[in-house]
């Protein structure tokens, strides 16, 4: 099989594009496995990785050539056995968010309906962006599942916990944000003094749990 | 650390102009906890600035954007040099030269105008600007706030020590000496100033096609490599918005959130491009067409609102 689809990204940088879930973070590690240091910048996407290699790495299409055939190997080895995998990292949540309500009304739910649905699932870190620390986390509940709000709040308190689309987050940051806000976690989910700075890693799973 | 002892000199800003950080190489490595790699807007400049007094390339120094930054040298004299976009510097009225190193002396206030092309210069000081690093980086991340705060009125810039070595010097890129004299203990490998990034004009920089480029029909790859770009406002450390002809996709214009290489030209359903600088997101859901060249990386985060701008293909 030679599903592995592999597009430049400038002179140092490949993206492997893959189906999305486990096969991304086992490429991942795999790719700092075998590069070390070298692959400077190992980004998980929803169904691809990047990498970018240290200047003087070597020559693109070299490098894109073993990364294939690296990928080949590890879509080949298939899912790794579940039971090797960590414990979900357990999230405590208090469901006081100021649009529980309204996503109930939109979902035909009660909002004791809605926090069942949200606590239900074991969500995996798809990937991370928009924010440091801000992961992407998927598997949850299909009903859940509504378009951002149309108008973005200019303050979302860090610890925020949201749903948008077929994600959910933790907001790590005070900052703008347009997801509906389900409730709060006490948890820190970024501090550039600790290791490591993020809470929740790409790849990582997770589950919410009601207080 | 034991430099954050340093009683040696430092500068007072007397007034911090329009934007002043510091920067130096950024935090590379940690893009896939969504933290960007930030570091110097035009890295050749903080390079050569750097090694112009003898610091270490990656040194942090001090980043001006628009004019009015003004420093006094106190408690002691300070080896400066600047580089980037070229400004009228005084120091006390007296016209100081870019790309030179210069000593400040004990007491001397420096003034930068208003940049004549381009946007960040850089000032350098032997020894490095000494402030906490977060996350291995003193530099200011303008998009994720992460960094020591832009410089302020009032505060006082510690530097390190010149004779210690922040950094180890195998960045240094030497080369032998020319003089066989010179061999013997004194003959350390002579650091290779980097040319100056070349800034005004209207350049043509380099890309290479893709990631997403398959989004494009050909007309928009035509488009991108034919026309000219004007860089619009509200571009900044984070990217460069261009104006120009739009870049239509052939179908959908999301695709799954991916990582975005430094450089990234996306295009988001506007059909106007965004090419991704030093502050730039680490993950994105609009298609890439292209990827600027490495060494077309600086100059373009040189570029000017207004200034008009072309893409050439590369393989």
């Amino acid at each position: 099989m030679s599903g592995v689809r592999i597009r430049p990204a400038g002179e140092r940088a490949v993206v492997v594009e893959l189906e999305p879930g486990a096969e991304v973070h086992a490429l991942a590690a795999a790719v700092r496995e075998r590069w070390g240091p070298a692959a400077e910048e190992v980004v998980p996407g929803e169904r691809s990785l990047l990498v970018c290699w240290r200047a003087g790495g070597g020559e693109r299409r070299e490098l894109a050539t073993a990364l294939s055939a690296l990928a080949e190997q590890v879509a080949g080895a298939g899912a790794p056995p579940a039971g090797g995998a960590p414990a979900p990292l357990r999230i405590p949540v208090r469901y006081d968010g100021p649009d529980l309500d309204a996503v109930a009304t939109a979902t035909g739910l009660t909002v004791a309906q809605v926090i069942a649905r949200h606590t239900a699932p074991t969500y995996t870190a798809a990937f991370i962006g928009f924010a440091p620390g801000f992961a992407y986390l998927t598997g949850g509940d299909p009903v859940l599942a509504l378009p951002r709000r149309a108008t973005p709040r200019v303050r979302v308190p860090a610890g925020a916990v949201a749903i948008a689309a077929r994600y959910s987050a933790v907001y790590p940051s005070t900052g703008p944000g347009g997801w509906h806000l389900l409730g709060h976690t006490s948890l820190t989910l970024f501090d550039p003094r600790a290791t490591p700075p993020v809470l929740i890693q790409p790849g990582m799973q997770v589950r919410f749990e009601a207080i | 650390m034991s430099a954050w002892a340093a009683t040696g000199p430092a500068l007072e800003v007397l007034a911090p102009g329009l934007l002043t950080t510091v920067q130096d190489l950024g935090r590379p490595g940690l893009a896939h906890l969504g933290i960007p790699r930030s570091g110097a807007a035009d890295r050749t400049s903080l390079r050569r600035a750097n090694l112009l007094v003898g610091n270490a390339p990656g040194a942090p120094a001090l980043e001006a954007v628009g004019a009015g930054l003004r420093l006094m040298a106190v408690d002691g004299d300070v080896l400066i040099a600047l580089t980037g976009a070229p400004v009228d510097a005084m120091v006390d009225g007296v016209p100081l030269a870019m790309d030179a190193a210069t000593v400040l002396g004990d007491g001397a206030t420096l003034t930068l105008g208003a940049p004549a092309d381009g946007i960040y210069t850089y000032l350098a000081c032997a020894g490095g600007i000494l402030v906490e690093p977060v996350l291995g980086s003193c530099s200011r991340d303008v998009l994720s706030a992460l960094g020591p705060a832009p410089l302020t009125k009032g505060q006082l810039l510690l530097l390190g020590d010149p004779l210690g070595d922040p950094e180890p010097q195998t960045a240094r890129v030497g080369c032998p000496p020319t003089f066989s004299i010179l061999d013997g203990p004194l003959s350390a490998p002579f650091p290779v100033l980097p040319p100056p990034t070349l800034i005004g004009g209207q350049p043509t920089l380099a890309v290479l096609l893709g990631p997403d480029d398959e989004f494009f029909d050909q007309q928009a790859i035509d488009s991108l490599l034919t026309q000219p770009f004007t860089v619009s406002p509200k571009s900044n450390r984070v990217g460069l918005r261009l104006s120009g002809p739009s870049l239509p996709t052939r179908g959908s214009n999301e695709r799954a959130s991916a990582g975005l290489a430094h450089g990234s030209l996306q295009v988001p359903p506007s059909g106007q491009p965004i090419l991704m600088l030093a502050d730039h997101p680490t993950t994105g859901g609009y298609p890439v067409i292209a990827v600027l060249a490495e060494r077309d990386l600086d100059r373009a985060a040189q570029l000017r609102v207004g200034q008009t701008v072309r893409f050439r293909a590369r393989r």
